[in-house]
């Protein structure tokens, strides 16, 4: 890792003003940055660590909408929805291992959008919008393909903003070295409709499964699920740890158990 | 730069470069040796410390990030008399390590679990220990010194 400065502005503002240096970049916890910058993949000149922000911090319930600053931790947001947002508590105690939810945020997972991310599947289905420095901007419009963002540059998550559904689940078919999901289903029922946000699959990145959110909607049933056609695989990621094929077959298997569990 | 930062209860301040590793400024800086590094690149654990009371690896946690903060190694967690730590004693009794070299990481990633669940299923633990990864044990021992360490009761297998 070459080296560089650093700065630990406590405001936004600051932060703001920190990153428009030549070849600055926001730090978080590190969980992703740090190993990229040791492989010299990233090689900032200058490091903004957001950690240093309380106005970032916390997770508050403001009725059915939950709002979890962008400098909150993977083990803060498992504490805090434990007894509000039970799937999501669940999906964040389960991002890694307890030494990365003890420093990762959900600010640089949403940033980072990796195509095998959890939040970037949680947000999705739970309505959530993102919320930055100078705009909100809806999931849906946030979330733009592998590794792709709304994000301007120099432009920092400050907030996540999200719905909380009256049933949800999050099924994560593990991938035991990363222990990032090789593919994972959230699945969020709401009064007036249902969403299904995959994530590990497509080469686009997080995205809706739409016809599964049809089905549900009409019947919150697993079998809703099994009647329809397995999505198509042709894009989908293909490694050595599973096919395209495999891996459009575990979204369908996925979405039936994060329903039946939810 | 300056940083301060509280080690094992003690003061303790150095100058580094905003690039040095928490792990380097622990083991090179302040010569703690018992923090290890398997990888460098935040998968094995072996490098686990507390950094305010979690778990943190500290060969992906920036020294800088540290200012300010109570740290614990594996050096700190003896009891004050010099006798190990219940922990520590439960892998002895257990034979919960061969070559040692992920010891150090199992210890404070398996201490800090009993601080947020003090009596731990089997399935608990393997899924609090899960970055912890060991090349010699195969595990079942690991597991049966935190199931030890917290009071459960276990029938240590001896190694063979
Ligand atoms: C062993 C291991 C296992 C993991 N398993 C999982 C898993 O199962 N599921 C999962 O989802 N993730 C997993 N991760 C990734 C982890 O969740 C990271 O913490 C997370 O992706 C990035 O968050 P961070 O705070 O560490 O960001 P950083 O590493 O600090 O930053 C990541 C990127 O986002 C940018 N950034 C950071 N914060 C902001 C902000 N507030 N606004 C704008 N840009 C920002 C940075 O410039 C950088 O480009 C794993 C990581 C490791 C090391
Ligand atoms: S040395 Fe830090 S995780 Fe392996
Ligand atoms: S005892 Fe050798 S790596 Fe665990």
């Amino acid at each position: 890792m070459y080296d560089f400065d650093y700065d630990r502005p406590g405001t936004i503002q600051d932060a703001v003003a920190s990153l428009k240096a030549e070849e600055a970049i926001a730090f978080s916890g590190g969980q992703t940055l740090m190993p990229t910058m040791k492989q010299r993949l990233a090689m900032p000149s200058k490091v903004v660590s957001l950690m240093g922000i309380e106005e970032m911090k916390g997770v508050r319930l403001e009725g059915s909408e939950v709002w979890i600053g962008g400098a909150t931790t993977h083990a803060t947001v498992q504490r805090e929805l434990a007894e509000s947002y039970p799937a999501m508590a669940s999906l964040a105690g389960r991002i890694g291992d307890p030494s990365v939810r003890s420093r990762g945020t959900i600010g640089g997972s949403v940033a980072n959008n990796d195509p095998s991310a959890c939040y970037p599947a949680g947000t999705l289905a739970s309505r959530g919008v993102i919320v930055t420095d100078r705009r909100e901007v809806p999931a849906d419009e946030f979330f733009q393909g592998m590794f792709m963002t709304a994000l301007e540059e120099g432009e920092i998550v400050t907030a996540v903003k999200m719905q909380v559904p009256e049933r949800a689940h999050y099924a994560k078919f593990i991938q035991p070295a990363s222990r990032f999901p090789l593919t994972a289903v959230f699945v969020a029922k709401f009064a007036d409709g249902v969403r299904v946000a995959v994530t590990g699959a497509s080469e686009m990145g997080v995205f809706r499964w739409h016809e599964a959110e049809e089905a549900l909607s009409s019947s919150f049933d697993a079998g809703a699920v099994e009647a329809l056609a397995t999505p198509d695989g042709t894009d989908m990621i293909s490694d050595l740890h599973g096919s395209g094929a495999y891996r459009a077959h575990l979204v369908k298997v996925m979405t039936k158990r994060a329903v039946a569990a939810a | 730069m300056k940083i301060e930062m509280h080690v094992n209860g003690r003061p303790v301040s150095g100058e580094v470069e905003g690039r040095t590793l928490l792990v380097d400024f622990i083991r090179h800086d302040l010569r703690l040796t018992g923090t290890h590094v398997g990888c460098d690149t935040t998968q094995c654990g072996a490098c686990t410390i507390h950094m305010d009371g979690a778990p943190v690896k500290s060969c992906s946690v920036l020294a800088v990030e540290a200012q300010g903060a109570q740290i614990t190694t594996i050096e700190g967690m003896a009891n004050a008399d010099g006798s190990m730590s219940a922990m520590q004693q439960a892998f002895q009794d257990c034979h919960g390590l061969q070559c040692g070299y992920c010891t150090p990481g199992m210890v404070m990633a398996a201490t800090a679990l009993l601080k947020e669940t003090p009596k731990p299923s089997e399935a608990e633990i393997r899924h609090y220990l899960e970055g912890n990864i060991c090349r010699c044990t195969g595990y079942h021992n690991i597991v049966k010194a935190v199931q030890s360490a917290s009071g459960q009761d276990v029938t240590p297998v001896a190694a063979e």
